[in-house]
């Protein structure tokens, strides 16, 4: 369980805050959705729970654990980080890459390798084929794939997802949700998954935490959530593709 | 007849230019490898250190543009005549496009990649030697390459503090006034920098992830 209480950030001493008092419990084995527009500090709040963005204050615990008295390093091998920058190795396989983390845990090479290979079958990649292509031969949905087995390789408990999906077409977005879908139905993983799409949200959620300037505005289940809206940005932020679908429907 | 004695003009040096041909590539081959033990390093703290990219890059800039002459001269005083004095000199001249490329090399990462090593769980020192460096490696060996060709052009000029090499043959012929002499020096020098230069683009081309299929 990652257990977030009262946590702020700010990046300047002005006291403009990024997040702000922001409370937030994500269970295991859920698929927890940030969702919210550009800068309202969900990517903010992402990094700080594997550590790669100091909170100003307020606490964030991991399975119990303080995470400033837990290693860093140690704190995001436990975590599987996907994001839209993808940011594979380019002077690595595609292979190396996705064995990489269980590299750095002194995993002996035929493990690396059974891991690999079974991973990129997984998010849909043919092993055989990409295993020994190099990064820039790939294009993009078959970077991210390889970004999402590189993170998951070395089976961590919690699997923390940056808008992973962005950077995508519409088609290609659409079959990586499900590739996602499916990892989720098969391991236990506990998700955290920032996005600014309403829809990507619905499809990947069992509980959705709408952010706005810095502070959650509600959390629940999307249905929760679309029949008994707390403010006004949750309900508009709802009805807008409503209206869109009955302006659709009333063409018809 | 011309033909015949140039032939053996070169034949009876042979021995010679083997020993000096020797000399020459150790001077610069040490000269380059003592210059990547040092710029290498001084390449990364620039990266991560304001001052240190200030203060060095100015030192070695000012360096760069000292004549090599001159630079053998002054270096005398302090250090005689000799190898020693020569290896300094050619370590100082390569220092700088090897400490310039690594920094280039390792500022022209991608943020992304980055992000996605400290994301995965990547100590500090496993970031460097596993991905910064490595992917760098391409432009750091790039400027190993200019640096070596630096070093055998002005490796031949330490023949002048008795440091051997090439040069020797340049200086004996300059004084004697026989240009055979000189180009028996300047000839295989210059074949020996396109050699290198060839060399060490296949090593580049060999370590460089920049593949032309990019999609």
């Amino acid at each position: 369980m990652i257990c977030l209480t009262n946590v702020c950030k700010s990046f300047n001493e002005d006291g403009e805050f990024v997040v702000q008092d922001l409370c937030l419990e994500i269970h295991k084995g859920e698929t927890l959705v940030l969702l919210g527009s550009s800068g309202c500090g969900k990517t903010t709040t992402l990094k700080m729970i594997n550590g790669l963005v100091q909170p100003s204050s307020g606490l964030i615990e991991v399975d119990g654990r303080d995470i400033k008295t837990v290693d860093p390093v140690a704190l995001r091998r436990s975590m599987g980080y996907v994001f839209q920058g993808i940011g594979l190795f380019p002077h690595l396989t595609v292979e190396d890459n996705v064995s990489i983390v269980l590299r750095l845990q002194g995993r002996s090479a035929s493990v690396q390798k059974d891991k690999a290979f079974e991973w990129l079958e997984i998010v849909g990649l043919d092993a055989k084929q990409y295993a020994k292509r190099y990064p820039n031969e790939l294009s993009g949905g078959q970077k991210q794939r390889v970004g999402v087995a590189r993170a998951l390789a070395a089976d961590p408990d919690y699997l923390l997802m940056d808008e992973p999906f962005g950077a995508l077409d519409a088609i290609t977005r659409d079959d990586l949700q499900q590739e996602l879908m499916k990892i989720r139905l098969h391991m236990a993983k506990t998700i955290v998954f920032v996005t600014h799409d309403l829809f990507e949200a619905l499809t990947l959620a069992d509980r959705i935490a709408v952010m706005n300037h810095g502070r959650i505005d509600q959390i629940g289940a999307p249905n929760e959530l679309m029949q008994s809206p707390a403010t006004e940005f949750v309900r508009d932020l709802f009805e807008k593709p409503k209206r869109q679908l009955q302006l659709v429907q009333g063409n018809e | 007849m011309m033909d015949e004695s140039l032939f053996r003009f070169i034949v009876e040096r042979l021995p010679d230019l083997g020993q000096k041909t020797g000399e020459h590539i150790l001077l610069s081959c040490g000269a380059v490898f003592g210059a990547v033990f040092i710029g290498v390093p001084a390449g990364v703290l620039a990266v991560r250190n304001r001052t240190v990219r200030k203060v060095f890059f100015t030192m070695a800039g000012i360096i760069q543009t000292i004549p090599s002459l001159a630079m053998l001269a002054f270096l005398l005083p302090f250090l005689g005549i000799g190898v020693a004095p020569a290896l300094v000199a050619l370590i100082l001249y390569a220092l700088l496009p090897i400490a310039r490329n690594t920094y280039t090399g390792m500022n022209e990462i991608d943020d992304a990649i980055l992000e996605a090593a400290d994301g995965l769980g990547f100590s500090r020192s496993q970031r460097l030697w596993l991905i910064e460096l490595p992917t760098a490696l391409p432009t750091i060996i790039a400027g190993v390459r200019t640096a070596a060709v630096i070093c055998v052009g002005i490796a031949t000029l330490s023949a002048f503090i008795g440091a051997g090499g090439l040069g020797d043959f340049i200086n004996r012929g300059l004084s004697m006034n026989n240009t055979r002499l000189i180009l028996l020096g300047a000839v295989p020098a210059g074949i020996l920098a396109i050699l290198l230069d060839k060399a060490i683009g296949v090593v580049e081309q060999t370590v460089s992830w920049k593949k032309e299929n990019e999609i």
